[in-house]
């Protein structure tokens, strides 16, 4: 394992991180805010994929299909919000569970009544195809550098949001006391609204990029929806930082795990039987990674609720 | 549920005026319809319900259902179908973990089970049953012939990859049955993973001069996609399954040139091909995949069986089926002594015609080629 194969796999699995952070963003703020599990995000993440695939076949910009897929997801989210969520917020989590999962049922035929059950065609613009070199000669896809660019700014904007706009200060006072914002005169409808319409179209943003590099297809949001919730409870639910820090160390964790450890069992074994044992052990990791996070910090690295 | 019975021309209007005619034959097709891999099922469905159609025969009835990729679920379809629809013949079945739960049982209550796709080595050695045929495939056959069309090119030192479940074990397996050059690396992914990111940094650093995979589906167009745009440039070998007609078109330029193997294509010159593949293309106004071609020949291979016998009497009927008199449109095709092919199979290079992304054959890999596991096969 030489030094810059490493660099490259940090990268990768910074990128990773970042993807699985626009996507949990959004579902820990819903989590944190409105005290709702919401399992149909990955199908606002399938919603945006499919919403930049078909304005980038219409169309052929990238561009275009990247607003496209948060206009669709933030739409399809505030419908949902309006339609459904808004009759759980007083139910227990079962409910919401059984609801939202009846979503994705109605998500996923719906996609498929529209689009047909064969894979959607979406690629990387020209313009940010191909590897670039970096200093110490390693070659890593523009594209992918792209991600964790805009994957960072984003976080930096939603910090800024939460922070030091009144929509943030709004969305905290949520967080804390449902009641008594309510008291005070802020439409906590309207909020929840916006909340989720945020979310979604952070999922969806996240679904264009990574169908992108991925494939843009039925059922893509499910494995997605796993690991994000694998990030929230590693961050703290309802943590936006603590869903910057889970998502990194999910992805370096996953990624250098899928990497390091079939080399480490070569040391001692032959080498089949280390890639098998390493691969199986090296795809529990994460979930390893939650266990003790959940030994050590109940709440969640950055939870709040005690 | 989204059950659909096809009542293929009017079965019981021909039996009221008395027509004598030997029993109707009922076939239940269990395959997948809704979720991830339903263009699998949905195009075995139609080459399937094309060759019925074509036939014009009033005594095949069939009855599809979705197993939506869930073993429990096929399971609970297969039972239902032999208790109360009372069919005669299963099919339709797409993946290997469903065909072990569902083929044992079905054939072990006297019911005969024709895959059109999954053949895994337990059901083509010790596991194999006289009511059991594969009409497709066994599951190393494109793979091994992946590692033959690998020593004709020249490579010494490959990198493969697959899903670490079954079915990628096996791929891996009849890889290196065949191969002889030495390998640069050896990875199983997870199943279902879609960034491949940190194996393609791995195979730049092994030194590999060609890479072999086995990614079917969605994992396939992810592999493809950001390989080109890695600027690894190695060349790459696989089997059909990720270079299918249903996802060719959403790898797109990415897959241009990459070879592939496959005992199907559509340029296979036979009169039975071409005319399918037009029929097909009428039919349905798109290309048939290798899925299609397996339903459509599974289909006609049960309406040869019907003209010269009884499904009543078993013995009869299974003989029909061993002698494979049918236009298969891969062209030459018999049946092992484990009911499992014996065919050509082919190398295939992606190419583009006008629009669409296709396949193009080269050459044949292997010829009459017959899997590893018919010694096992104790029928």
């Amino acid at each position: 394992m030489s030094l810059l194969l490493l660099i490259e796999q940090i990268l990768n699995g910074l990128q990773f991180g970042v993807m699985l952070f626009l996507t949990a963003a959004g579902l820990t703020l819903v989590f944190g805010v409105m005290g709702l599990i919401n399992l149909a995000h990955g199908s606002l993440f399938m919603i945006g994929a499919f919403a930049a695939a078909a304005t980038a076949a219409a169309t052929g910009s990238f561009l275009l299909a990247l607003a496209a897929s948060l206009a669709a997801a933030a739409a399809a989210g505030a419908l949902v919000e309006v339609l459904v969520i808004r009759r759980l917020y007083s139910r227990d989590h079962l409910d919401q569970v059984l609801a939202t999962f009846a979503l994705i049922l109605v998500f996923s035929e719906g996609t498929r009544w529209v689009f047909g059950s064969f894979p959607l065609y979406l690629n990387i613009p020209p313009a940010l195809s191909g590897p670039v070199t970096l200093p110490g000669g390693i070659e890593y896809p523009v594209y992918r550098l792209t991600i964790i660019a805009v994957g960072l700014m984003i976080a930096l904007g939603l910090f800024l949001l939460i922070s030091r706009t009144r929509l943030g200060v709004q969305i905290r006072a949520g967080e804390s006391d449902r009641e008594m914002i309510a008291a005070l005169g802020i439409d906590i409808n309207r909020l929840y609204t916006v909340v989720f319409a945020l979310g979604a179209a952070l999922a969806g943003l996240a679904g264009a990029l990574v169908g992108a590099i991925q494939s843009v297809q039925v059922g893509m949001g499910e494995p997605v929806l796993i690991l994000a919730f694998v990030v929230i409870v590693i961050g703290g639910i309802g943590s936006i930082k603590g869903a910057l820090i889970g998502s990194i160390l999910v992805g370096l964790t996953d990624t250098l795990g899928g990497v390091l450890l079939p080399e480490t069992f070569k040391l001692f074994m032959d080498p089949a039987s280390a890639t098998a044992v390493g691969s199986a052990l090296a795809s529990m990791l994460i979930y390893i990674l939650m266990a003790v996070v959940l030994v050590v910090k109940p709440m969640g690295l950055y939870g709040a609720r005690a | 549920m989204n059950k659909k019975s096809f009542f293929l021309a009017a079965t019981a209007a021909v039996l009221s005026a008395g027509m004598a005619l030997a029993e109707p034959v009922k076939v239940g097709m269990i395959t997948t319809l809704s979720g991830g891999g339903a263009g699998l099922g949905i195009d075995v469905r139609d080459g399937f319900m094309l060759a019925v159609k074509q036939s014009g025969n009033p005594d095949i009835e069939v009855v599809v259902e979705d197993d939506q990729r869930k073993p429990d679920i096929a399971v609970q379809l297969a039972d239902r179908m032999i208790q109360s629809d009372k069919v005669d013949i299963l099919t339709g079945i797409i993946w290997s973990n469903l065909a072990m739960a569902v083929v044992p049982s079905v054939t072990a209550q006297g019911k005969f089970y024709l895959s059109p796709n999954a053949g895994p080595s337990a059901l083509a050695g010790k596991g194999c049953h006289p009511n059991y045929f594969n009409v497709a495939w066994q599951n190393d056959n494109l793979h091994e012939a992946a590692g033959a069309y690998a020593n004709t090119a020249g490579y010494k030192n490959t990198f493969i990859l697959a899903p670490n479940y079954p079915a990628g074990q096996d791929a891996l397996a009849g890889f290196k049955r065949f191969y002889e050059g030495d390998l640069a690396g050896e990875v199983y992914t997870k199943l279902g993973q879609k960034d491949y990111a940190s194996e393609i940094a791995q195979i730049r650093a092994s030194g590999a001069d060609s890479v072999f995979f086995f990614l079917p589906g969605g994992m396939g167009i992810s592999f493809l996609k950001q390989y080109a745009d890695s600027g690894v440039d190695l060349p790459v070998v696989g089997p059909a399954f990720s270079f299918d007609q249903g996802i060719l078109q959403a790898v797109g330029a990415a897959a241009l040139g990459v070879k592939n193997t496959s005992q199907w294509n559509k340029d296979i010159d036979n009169p039975a091909n071409k005319a399918f593949v037009e029929a097909f293309q009428a039919e349905y106004g798109r290309l048939p995949s290798l899925y299609a071609s397996q339903g459509y020949d599974t289909a006609n291979l049960i309406l040869s069986a019907m003209a010269k016998a009884d499904v009543k009497d078993q013995d009869a009927f299974r003989a029909a089926l061993e002698a494979a008199e049918f236009e298969s449109v891969r062209g030459d095709f018999k049946f092992g002594p484990n009911h499992h092919p014996i065919q050509d199979i082919y190398v295939r290079e992606v190419l583009q015609e006008g629009d669409v992304f296709t396949n193009k054959i080269l050459g044949v890999a292997l010829e009459d080629h017959a899997d590893a596991y018919a010694g096992e096969c104790k029928m």
